[in-house]
């Protein structure tokens, strides 16, 4: 035990050293969460990871022995919908193993303290676990006129990230709003919304885009780390592979209507019925990528497409305002009317040069050209 | 009406006649495959069809026969004949192509009568030309780095990296169809001049496209 301790994973050597708590697994235990419950809950964030099944016991193995890390966790300007999606979760009590697994020192959502009593439960955090916790941040950041657009307690969002963020081990950046900026940043975006990557430059940040972010991704996201003692392997948008490393295009169940050429044309129509492909009616799913269609939510239950409304494209950046119109494959053209397509102002750019050419055309049928002198034969 | 020209010269060689026509007809492909995985048209009749799946293969194979075209024509400007050379295509560079261009400019016009003689390119289509290679290149990175989202982290997506930073990825569709109605507009103002260059010039311009031989009427200085 102590030496593939050593060896494999350094990494939690560090988040365990600052913890006096007991162990994953006999937290779990003492809570009554079933070994079987726990080794379930090992191989399905094994296969959230992208990771052979054979990593399963290294899973169960490392979470057992690992100290559970201190997290906080910041609302900014959000919706709390990312909470609401954690506090959901319920894939084989992921729920209660992840808040068990995690000490959550600082929720304002859903901690018991409040006022300066929460104040202080963060400041004692931050001091006491510095450089060791886990900071995840939900919402955007505002930045317009030094950030004053939000405050909590007196202090701006701003002033709070750089502070918390700053001294974590990690940021995680969940939703779309904490990791692009999402609604808040859309324009106009009248308060400055930037990214947490954006607010707080230097700092490692993990974004979790998605509205919400699926809680499945953020638990696996941290069992990476306290597994292997790292962050995860991210793309150039500095999202996991393991979750946002396909398109939704790519392993969608209604692919095979797409490649075969049969679309839902009208919302209700009997190919709606059908559950054909939603590309006609503006599904985003080619444009984005994220692991909706294997990892789902709500216990796996559903997701958009299943439920038979096409992918608006919420895990990308400036979603907001890049794939919209939802309901139609091409963005606007910018500077036209709403109700102008790129089709429509094609048509007329074609029509146009057609008309000048023709008109060109038969006023050069009509004049009488001076030849050269030389080609004039006598 | 017409007179014979005297001049018999060949001007365009076998490789810049070969791009021409091969763009013609994988620009057509691309053009009819593109707009029908824009909008497509639901022809499956059953989920073990494979319309949509071909179509995009036909996109996807003359995309990559009018890239290689398009590179072998570049490479051509640099090997082959001075008709078939890069300054060819930036006659507003020099103060004699400016000059040319204003002749030509002002027949177009109906401000002269006398249609300037051009043994080579019509400076004034070349400078179209010019244009029409910029948005070709915009199509042709556009619409790989489409392509290569299928395989994130690999070579060609790599690759095409700056592009994913300059446009967002509705951006870049929106890109890629939008440029095919300049290259529609092009093609009927191309089809057009070579006509009308045809009937005026009496040099054979269309007819050289397939031959490679223009006639003129004066000998080249």
């Amino acid at each position: 035990m102590g030496t593939r301790k050593d060896d494999a994973v350094d990494g939690q050597q560090e988040l365990s050293g600052h913890s006096e708590e007991y162990s994953v697994g006999e937290i779990l235990k003492k809570r009554g969460v079933s070994r079987r419950d726990f080794l379930k809950f090992c191989s399905a964030m094994t296969a959230a990871m992208s990771l052979p099944t054979a990593f399963a016991p290294t899973v169960a193995q490392a979470l057992d022995e690992v100290k559970r890390p201190t997290l906080v966790w910041l609302n900014f300007q959000d919706c709390t919908g990312d909470s609401e999606a954690l506090l959901r979760a319920a894939n084989p009590t992921v729920g209660e193993i992840i808040l068990d697994i995690l000490s959550v020192d600082y929720h304002e959502t859903i901690m018991a303290a409040a006022g300066h009593q929460a104040d202080e439960a963060l400041e004692n955090t931050i001091t006491k676990y510095k450089g060791k916790y886990i900071c995840v941040v939900e919402g955007s950041i505002s930045m317009k006129d030094g950030g004053v657009y939000g405050c909590t307690s007196g202090k701006t969002h701003l002033e709070i990230a750089r502070r918390v963020c700053g001294s974590a081990a990690a940021t995680i950046a969940i939703g779309t709003c904490a990791s692009y900026g999402g609604i808040a940043a859309a324009v106009p975006n009248p308060t400055g919304a930037a990214s947490v990557s954006e607010a707080v430059p230097g700092t490692t940040v993990i974004n979790l885009p998605g509205c919400p972010c699926n809680a499945d991704n953020l638990t696996a996201t941290i069992v990476h780390y306290l597994v292997f003692g790292k962050i995860p392997a991210m793309d150039s948008k500095g999202r996991p592979l393991f979750a946002y490393g396909k398109r939704i295009h790519d392993n969608c169940e209604r692919r095979p209507h797409f490649d075969a050429g049969q679309y839902v044309e009208h919302w209700g129509d009997d190919a709606h019925r059908k559950g054909f492909c939603l590309y006609k009616m503006g599904c985003k799913g080619p444009a984005t990528f994220h692991n909706c269609p294997t990892q789902r939510y709500n216990e796996k239950i559903s997701w958009p497409v299943a439920a038979g409304h096409g992918c608006a494209g919420c895990s990308e950046p400036q979603f907001w305002d890049t794939m919209s119109p939802l309901y139609r494959r091409l963005p606007k053209v910018p500077g036209f009317g709403i109700e102008h397509t790129a089709d429509k102002i094609g048509l007329g750019l074609v029509a146009g040069a057609g008309a000048a050419f023709a008109v060109h055309g038969a006023l050069n049928a009509l004049r009488k050209d001076k030849e050269p002198e030389e080609t004039k034969e006598g | 009406m017409p007179h014979q020209a005297k001049f018999k010269r060949y001007i365009w060689e076998l490789p810049v006649r070969w791009c021409h026509w091969v763009n013609v007809l994988s620009i057509t492909l691309l053009a009819v495959t593109g707009f029908f995985i824009g909008t497509p048209v639901s022809f499956g009749n059953s989920a073990s069809d494979f319309t949509m799946g071909w179509i995009r293969f036909v996109h996807f194979t003359a995309a990559y026969a009018f890239t290689v075209s398009l590179v072998s024509r570049v490479i051509w400007s640099l090997v082959g004949n001075k008709y078939a050379g890069w300054r060819e295509f930036f006659p507003f560079a020099t103060a004699a192509g400016r000059e040319k261009m204003i002749k030509m400019l002002r027949y177009y016009m109906f401000v002269d009568k006398e249609v300037p003689e051009t043994v080579g390119h019509n400076p004034l289509a070349t400078t179209a030309y010019t244009a029409l290679f910029a948005i070709y290149v915009l199509m042709i990175l556009t619409g790989f780095s489409l392509y290569a989202e299928h395989a994130p982290g690999g070579s060609m997506h790599k690759m095409l990296g700056p592009v994913y930073s300059l446009f967002s990825n509705q951006g870049m569709r929106l890109a890629h169809h939008a440029s095919m109605w300049f290259v529609f507009g092009f093609i009927i103002n191309h089809i057009y001049s070579a006509w009308l260059m045809d009937i005026k010039e009496h040099g054979s311009e269309i007819s050289s496209m397939f031959s490679g031989y223009k006639f003129t009427v004066k000998k080249e200085k």
